[in-house]
């Protein structure tokens, strides 16, 4: 079985819970990916089992439902709100063949995948972002979508898990993307006005619009090592500031420097650590 | 359309149009600067303070991006750093203790990129006043009178009234980066203008925005009073609406609320990398 067909097997297996199974392809013909830090090629099937993190420590980028594996106990994630899709309401040139060519290559309906499961046994709502899809761009479905899971949430009294990764709001549906950084925050705010915990990992590249909404609205704010997270790009601040910036700029370590994130943590630990949170914010242990 | 649509962007930028303290020193003569986030510094692209309208005492903040050159510098061009965003919030939040309304006068091509903005934080300042804005339990009316550029000018126009200017524009983007991501050259601004919808009009017609404020037909004098009825008028009308937050984030909660028809997946075209 070649890689892609079990990527595209992967939505189903992860709904029934195959968390376990890895890809069968380890022969002469796999693709493999040369590391950008370490320049080692690594097989893709070897990435794969790993979590996307190359043997020196470097993060991949990662697909949303490999994120959700990742994270979610055997079987637990069930997926909600992928039934809201984005429109072109502005006719936007080229947008709509856009939105096809993405859907295709990354096999997503947009760009955010929500949902309910369990980690570490302990119920919570989650949205991971897709890279795939459109670099994780912010439109209404998005917004949408994720407003949606922080409502169901708060309704649930859960605690919501949202694994950040955007180049911000879409352009394509203009003041309507924008608006989406307000309703996301309205929604978040009142699951938090609500006394329910809210944690976000920031993952690479977390910026613009989606820095500036929800992903830095977490009770605790985890970021994985090295993600670019900002609110303007980098360019884009040398351009106007005819200043080149240190590698570190904008870097998790360069946030947890200037006291912007709780904590960095490889994908290794997430799971671990976002299941003793959950844990400990659980409302049974507030009250004991 | 394009053109007609990068015409009024250039109105909305022009340095001769009234900026936040004209309308300020015009509605609100007896108008009293307060300064500073209590944090980090004051910042001067952001002006606010409280003074009376119509006798009544609210808080009126203004992004202020200055005539002359100098004055232009000084207030770094209306682009606000972190600190800015902190003490808008700093006096919305007295506001609300207060029970003042709060008027934002919104005019930034957007909020400051650079070195020290993201040292302290410009993401999180913005993400704070939409989180705040949007439970603050006192009015806010908030006017785009010239540029509303991006998460910048949303950071002050989470209100229960967004009004703008008949040339002002309010954008996810500038043209020129719109037109420098898509098309790689930022020279195709008017394009982009067009294609962004960014004038009042769109604004109004996707339901962005609950007025357009005429100027044309108008001189200074007369759109600045009209401005002060309007705000007096609906100020009052709103300190007696009930549920205010519920009100205001229903007014966010339905933009984009209406779900398309979801795409068929087909067999992808390339390739997944992962």
């Amino acid at each position: 079985m070649s890689f892609l067909t079990f990527s595209l097997r992967e939505k189903n297996e992860l709904e029934k819970g195959g968390r376990s199974r890895l890809p069968v392809m380890a022969d002469e013909n796999e693709p493999s990916k040369e590391c950008p830090n370490c320049h080692k090629s690594i097989p893709l099937s070897e990435l794969w089992f790993n979590n996307s993190v190359c043997s020196c420590g470097h993060h991949f980028l990662m697909k949303a439902r490999q994120h959700l594996r990742m994270l979610c106990d055997d079987g637990s994630f069930e997926e909600h709100f992928g039934d809201i899709a984005s429109s072109d309401p502005l006719s936007f040139p080229d947008y709509p063949e856009k939105l096809s060519t993405t859907q295709s290559a990354s096999r997503e309906t947009e760009a955010v995948v929500c949902g309910r499961a369990a980690i570490g046994g302990q119920p919570c709502w989650l949205f991971v972002m897709e890279p795939y899809f459109m670099m994780g761009s912010m439109g209404t479905a998005v917004g949408e979508r994720i407003t949606c899971t922080f409502e169901a949430a708060t309704v649930e009294r859960l605690p919501v898990v949202g694994c950040t990764l955007s180049g911000g709001a879409r352009m394509q549906e203009g003041l309507l993307s924008l608006m989406q950084m307000a309703k996301t925050c309205g929604a978040l705010k009142k699951h938090s006005d609500a006394g329910l915990f809210y944690l976000t990992v920031l993952t690479d590249p977390t910026t613009g619009g989606v820095t500036a909404s929800f992903a830095m609205g977490g009770d605790i704010i985890l970021a994985e090592p090295e993600a670019t997270v900002g609110f303007a790009g980098a360019r884009v601040i040398e351009q106007t500031t005819h200043k080149t910036l240190p590698k570190t700029f904008q870097k998790s370590e360069f946030l947890l420097e200037h006291g912007f994130v709780d904590a960095i943590v490889p994908r290794s630990e997430q799971r671990e650590l976002i299941a003793k949170l959950l844990l400990w914010h659980r409302e049974e242990a507030q009250d004991e | 359309m394009s053109k007609a649509a990068f015409d009024i962007v250039q109105k909305a930028r022009s340095n001769t149009r009234q900026t936040g303290l004209d309308y300020i020193h015009s509605i609100i003569p007896d108008f009293i600067e307060l300064h500073g986030d209590r944090r980090y510094g004051d910042d001067a692209s952001i002006v606010g303070g409280i003074g009376t309208l119509d006798g009544l005492p609210v808080t009126v903040i203004a992004i202020e991006k200055g005539h002359s050159a100098k004055e232009r510098a000084m207030r770094n061009f209306g682009s606000p750093h972190p600190e800015g965003y902190r003490k808008a919030l700093r006096l919305m939040k007295q506001a609300e203790k207060f029970h003042r309304p709060v008027i934002c006068l919104v005019d930034t091509s957007g909020a400051y990129c650079g070195i020290g903005a993201e040292e302290r934080g410009q993401g999180q300042a913005i993400a704070e006043n939409l989180m705040e804005m949007m439970t603050l339990n006192t009015p806010i009316v908030s006017i785009v009178i010239g540029e509303g550029g991006s998460g910048g000018a949303l950071a002050l126009a989470v209100a229960d009234r967004v009004w703008m200017l008949q040339s002002a524009i309010y954008s996810v983007i500038s043209p020129e980066g719109c037109a420098s991501i898509l098309w790689k050259n930022a020279k195709l601004a008017a394009e982009a203008a067009g294609c962004l919808h960014l004038t009042a009009e769109d604004a109004y017609h996707y339901g962005i925005i609950e007025e357009i404020i005429q100027e044309d037909g108008r001189t200074t004098e007369e759109l600045n009073a009209f401005i002060k009825q309007r705000l007096s008028d609906t100020i009052r009308k709103l300190r007696a609406e009930p549920e205010l937050t519920e009100k205001r984030y229903a007014r966010f909660r339905r933009i984009g609320a209406e779900p398309a028809a979801l795409p068929e997946l087909t067999e992808p075209q390339e390739e997944i990398d992962i």
